[in-house]
């Protein structure tokens, strides 16, 4: 209890200092809050876009991307045909360009998919949707950039395209993409009759793992993934989070370096008072306690305003319109505790060799300096 | 003193020195100080008796020789450890308490360092500063005491334990000539009443010769001086 005292006269007599250790933890904390927001965020969008109702993602086995499978025609209906599907929608992913707007995601969908029915239309109906050849629906947000508007003739990527709709949908990636028809879309990018995903709704859900089995048995080339299942064993998704949790540990390991620098001095300037607590009894250990008590004091204090700064930094990003949909302001609880652990991780890193050299301050040495 | 009493801390022919044997401070001295002896170490300025308190206390090691202090060697680091917290105290010429706290939480830094109760120790702190005149500066911070006020809270630290043995070093160097003689009458009174045994290091002779017995620092040997 009482060392607590000890530990917060020496922060309070080297405010600046111990700001300064405290600052770069801080950072650390929200620049690791807000790319993991961003990703997972991000993540999160994309892992909506499939799931969207659906239980189940069919897709080709042994592709890197879902941007490179293919589920033919004839495989969809394949999967439509099974007792144990309720619905089943293809979805055909594309990447176009329009001036000034080089990577622009194209959906290919067919009408009757659920998402069209789902979303709040600007302009246009969902009956519109395929009934003209020609044209295409717009994301309210890629509307937005765009410039664009319903009866408006757009160029996208070789070809024109008349607006037929614009729909804003809760989903970042689809509110910043566009949508063609399946078929349309086929022909756009030149994928014959495939689609790169199918998304699976059962009739029930509990039997899932025979709808799985079954489909895989008959159709070699594909893989039914449960999205749980998908979200875990995406390799996007894993390098994204890896690349998150890296960019994120660094920011880290520069507010180590902080906390080293600042216990560092803490020490060289308290020599003697060390050495007197050693007179007084305090073993080496008690004294390396010490010094990780006082690492351990600036990692909370820091914590805490890198939570405050990270959150008021995405809700100001929420706010963006560029950002739309792709900040997840909220985090998963065991990030979040990942987040702290790690900043008392690095905090007591630093502390280790301020610790050890405070340990081994020799109190005959250190008392006979003035 | 009675030559029965039993020896608390013993040198037997200890040597020291520094810089690698250039500085030979200390050669083959012997001393045995009996239990409540007040004890004066008296020699010139740079004679050596603050390295020979820094061996009793385990502060340092000695080049050659044997220490015994309580029983203990104090050459061995468990030994030291337990021969600061429980055995004994030491006071410094300056005070060398942590200036930003107040009394009560310089006291407590011994007590913290044994893992004391902590209503035993507010006790023994309440105790110790009635003792010596300073419960009404408890809560104030060691930068805003006098110089003899912080001595005073330096030997009640000393004594936060309960140590046997008192190490004194020049503990009136720095104050005035009466407050130094309050601080010294104050030490006198822990041998003479409590039977706490204390070595004092001073170059003033009049303290020395206050003493029970006077040993003389001269290089780098001991002379027993009757008073
Ligand atoms: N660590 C050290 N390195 C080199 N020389 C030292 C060291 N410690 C002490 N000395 C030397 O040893 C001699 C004795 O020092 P010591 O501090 O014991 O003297 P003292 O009698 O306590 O003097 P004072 O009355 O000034 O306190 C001095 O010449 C001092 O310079
Ligand atoms: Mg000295």
């Amino acid at each position: 209890m009482h060392i607590f005292s000890l530990i917060f006269t020496n922060l309070r007599r080297h405010r600046w200092r111990a700001l300064i250790g405290m600052a770069g933890i801080a950072f650390g904390v929200a620049a690791m809050l807000t790319i993991l927001a961003i990703v997972t965020g991000a993540i999160g969008m994309f892992q909506r876009i499939l799931a969207s109702d659906s239980h189940y993602l069919v897709f080709e086995r042994n592709v890197s991307d879902l941007f490179f499978s293919s589920v033919t025609r004839e495989q969809v209906d394949a999967i439509r045909a099974r007792p144990e599907v309720a619905a089943a929608h293809p979805v055909l992913f594309g990447i176009v360009s329009a001036p000034d707007h080089p990577v622009i995601t194209c959906f290919g969908i067919e009408a009757s998919d659920p998402r069209l029915a789902k979303a709040e239309w600007r302009a246009g109906k969902v009956a519109d949707f395929g009934a003209r050849p020609d044209e295409i629906f717009l994301g309210a947000r890629a509307a937005e950039f765009l410039g664009a508007h319903a009866g408006q003739t757009i160029a996208v990527g070789r070809g024109t395209f008349r607006v037929g709709g614009v729909f804003k949908t809760e989903n970042g990636f689809e509110d910043g993409g566009v949508f063609l028809p399946l078929k349309a879309a086929q022909d756009f990018f030149h994928r014959g009759d495939a689609a790169s995903v199918v998304t699976v709704q059962l009739r029930d859900e509990r039997r899932g793992v025979e709808f799985k089995g079954a489909l895989e048995a008959a159709q070699p080339g594909v893989i039914a993934l449960e999205n749980r299942e998908f979200n875990s064993t995406y390799n996007s998704f894993k390098i994204l989070n890896f690349t998150a949790w890296a960019v994120g540990v660094c920011a880290f390991c520069l507010g180590g370096l902080g906390v080293a620098n600042t216990m560092l001095l803490s020490v060289f300037t308290r020599i003697r008072e060390i050495a007197v607590l050693r007179v007084c009894g305090f073993s080496g250990r008690q004294v390396a306690g010490l010094i990780f008590g006082e690492a351990a004091a600036i990692a909370a204090v820091g914590v805490v305003v890198g939570f405050t700064l990270g959150f008021v930094l995405l809700a100001v990003l929420e706010r963006v319109p560029q950002f739309q949909g792709y900040v997840q302001a909220s985090l998963q609880p065991l990030v979040l505790v990942g987040i702290v652990a790690t900043a008392f991780v690095t905090a007591a890193g630093g502390a280790i060799y301020p610790a050890r050299f405070a340990s081994r301050i020799q109190p005959a040495e250190a008392l006979r300096y003035e | 003193m009675s030559k029965s009493r039993e020896i608390i801390a013993e040198a037997r022919e200890v040597s020291k020195s520094y810089d690698g044997g250039r500085i030979v401070v200390l050669r083959d001295v012997s001393l045995a100080v009996r239990t409540g002896e007040l004890v004066a170490l008296w020699g010139a300025s740079g004679s050596g008796k603050s390295t020979l308190l820094h061996l009793l206390g385990g502060l340092d090691a000695p080049d050659r020789g044997q220490l015994t202090v309580c029983g203990l060697n104090p050459v061995d680091e468990a030994s030291r450890l337990s021969l600061r917290r429980h055995r004994l105290g030491f006071i410094f010429q300056l005070h060398n308490l942590i200036p930003d706290l107040t009394v009560e939480e310089n006291l407590r830094v011994p007590a913290l360092a044994v893992g004391a109760a902590r209503a035993a120790t507010a006790a023994r702190i309440r105790e110790l500063v009635t003792e010596v005149g300073m419960a009404h500066r408890l809560g104030h911070r060691i930068q805003d005491l006098s110089g003899g006020e912080r001595q005073r809270t330096a030997i009640c630290r000393a004594l936060m334990n309960r140590p046997q043995l008192l190490l004194a070093d020049e503990p009136t160097g720095s104050l005035d000539e009466t407050t130094g003689s309050t601080v010294f009458a104050l030490l006198k009174q822990l041998a003479e009443r409590d039977g706490i045994t204390v070595v004092l290091a001073t170059h003033e002779r009049r303290f020395a010769e206050a003493c029970h017995r006077i040993v003389r620092v001269r290089d780098g040997r001991l002379e027993e001086i009757s008073t």
